[in-house]
């Protein structure tokens, strides 16, 4: 088991009434996998991702339960300790291309970011050689041009790939995706999820795909959890949640969905 | 398409021209800034005086170039003092956020509420003139306003999606602060940077003109201009060149800041 998640909770206390924006939830996930968390907006499916990464401030929230990493548990780890695996052993890529890079930072230098701090031994022309490495395997045409190109010359989609790029860098063997192609067009999102597939085919790394498009998780994962407001609905193989489904909610889920099918002649979509 | 204005270039002309200038001062003067010629004295300009002489006979042109050499020295320390200082405060209050910060920020708000000027003359009655006084009393008042200017823009990017995603790659906050926010900075940085030198030469002219800058034997600008004043209608040569000299620096530099500005596209 690489990732075991059992009875996550996060809790907004504030003044008034405590806010439970995720509630019990637990996720086993075999190295290698590709996991789907579909949900509306306010699920709390990105909150569940935030939890596993740090990235909640422990002042306003409790977070509570156990998520254990290779035997350790990331929601108790120390920020110090956290550190040493996040861009090494577990990455993240966001929804927003445009903003996740930092404008002023070559792209190259954004890709081998994680190996400064993570092998520190390495000389520039090794990182550069790993950042290439990494950027070819994202399917950005012609790095070494790239390497030294500015966020602001780049696409969204091209600019997607250096982010997925400088998450696998250290081939990392946890990515959580939050919803990494809702902000491009439908296209690109269709190439993103192919080099998604590819890459977790050839270098085995697991991934945590979070998204609101049913569409998108059924091209892509093998399993599907459903969370609504916080908890989970339903959760199984991804074909049995989408052929079979048990609960009323992830019906309307499924059937809120325009329609391609119709248009298409019956062919699936995704 | 955008108008592209002539600050940039206009600007840079004119800083280049005073930093000439000044250069110049302190390599070669025509004669002593302080040798007085009782043969010269009240010379209007002439060849042999560009700028005229002063009512002791010293040439002005000399004590110009030498004045302008210790004003321009001072308002650099005092910037870099205001500035490094300035930086460090505001980058650590805006990253970090919290008590600290507030407690810091409300410290600058009270130095901040006094005129800079007076604040650095009540220093001075402290510890005596001289340059390095000066500098020192000057430098420190002019950190809160660049904390502030930092603090804003760290505000601003700390929880931008890049540098989030840089703390998820384990990137650690010293690194965050200086690799990947502080560049982010620069276009405002600059300006800031603009108008604190000009506050800088601004405010040792007028401390020399108050007579608690930098000792009176050393030339200085705001130093000439206070000898000059009696003498203004019947020696104006006196006060023109020392004060043109102020302005054109200022000017010059005003528009390469605000030629920066408008090129690297920062809103006013």
């Amino acid at each position: 088991m690489m990732l075991d998640i059992r009875e996550l909770s996060v809790v907004f206390a504030g003044r008034g009434v405590p806010f439970t924006a995720v509630d019990r939830f637990s996720l086993q996930m075999e190295r290698g996998e590709i996991v789907g968390i579909v949900g509306e907006s306010g699920s709390g499916k990105s909150m569940t991702a935030h939890a596993l990464m740090g990235l909640i401030r422990r002042s306003q929230v409790t977070v509570s339960g156990s998520a254990l990493f290779e035997g350790a548990d990331l929601l108790r780890l120390s920020r110090e300790e956290l550190r040493r695996y996040q861009g090494r052993d577990m990455s993240i890529i966001f929804q927003e291309p445009m903003t996740s890079l930092n404008p002023t930072m070559r792209i190259g230098k954004q890709v081998e970011e994680s190996l400064r701090i993570h092998e520190r031994g390495l000389s520039p022309a090794q990182r550069r050689a790993r950042a290439l490495d990494a950027m070819a395997l994202a399917g950005l045409p012609g790095p070494e041009a790239l390497y030294r190109q500015y966020p602001h010359q780049l696409s969204g989609g091209m600019r997607q790939r250096v982010m997925i790029a400088a998450a696998l860098v250290l081939r990392p063997r946890l990515l959580i995706a939050d919803e990494p192609t809702t902000a491009l067009d439908v296209t690109i999102q269709a190439q993103i999820l192919e080099t998604l597939k590819d890459i977790n085919r050839r270098e085995g790394v697991a991934i945590l795909f979070i998204s609101h498009d049913l569409g998108v998780v059924r091209a892509l994962c093998s399993r599907v959890v459903v969370m609504k407001q916080g908890r989970i609905v339903e959760s199984g193989p991804v074909d049995q949640v989408f052929y079979h489904p048990r609960e009323e909610y992830t019906k309307l889920l499924i059937s809120s969905r325009p329609a391609r099918k119709k248009l298409r002649g019956g062919q699936a979509d995704g | 398409m955008r108008q592209k204005s002539w600050y940039l270039t206009i600007g840079a002309v004119l800083t280049a021209c005073m930093l000439a200038f000044t250069a110049l001062g302190l390599f070669w003067t025509p004669y002593s800034p302080t040798a007085v010629s009782a043969a010269d004295r009240d010379a209007p300009p002439c060849a042999a005086h560009l700028f005229g002489c002063d009512s002791l006979g010293r040439d002005v042109f000399s004590r110009t170039l030498e004045g302008a050499g210790s004003t321009l020295a001072i308002a650099l320390a005092v910037l870099a003092l205001g500035a490094v200082c300035g930086l460090a405060v505001g980058a650590l209050c805006g990253y970090y956020g919290g008590p600290a910060d507030a407690l810091v920020m409300r410290l600058c708000d009270a130095v901040a509420a006094f005129p800079s000027v007076l604040l650095a003359l009540v220093v001075l009655a402290l510890t005596g003139p001289g340059k390095y006084n000066v500098i020192g009393a000057l430098g420190v008042l002019f950190i809160p306003s660049f904390a502030r200017l930092v603090r804003g823009e760290f505000l601003q990017y700390r929880d931008r999606d890049f540098v989030r995603s840089a703390r998820l790659m384990g990137v650690g906050d010293l690194r965050i602060i200086f690799v990947h926010i502080l560049p982010n900075t620069w276009p405002t940085l600059l300006s800031g940077l603009t108008i604190g030198f000009n506050n800088a030469v601004l405010a040792e002219a007028s401390m020399s003109y108050l007579g608690i800058g930098v000792s009176p034997t050393e030339p200085s600008l705001g130093y000439m201009l206070k000898d000059a004043q009696g003498s203004l209608f019947t020696l104006p040569w006196c006060t023109a060149f020392p004060a043109a000299v102020v302005i054109l620096l200022i000017l010059g530099v005003s528009l390469v800041g605000e030629g920066v500005r408008e090129r690297m596209g920062v809103a006013s």
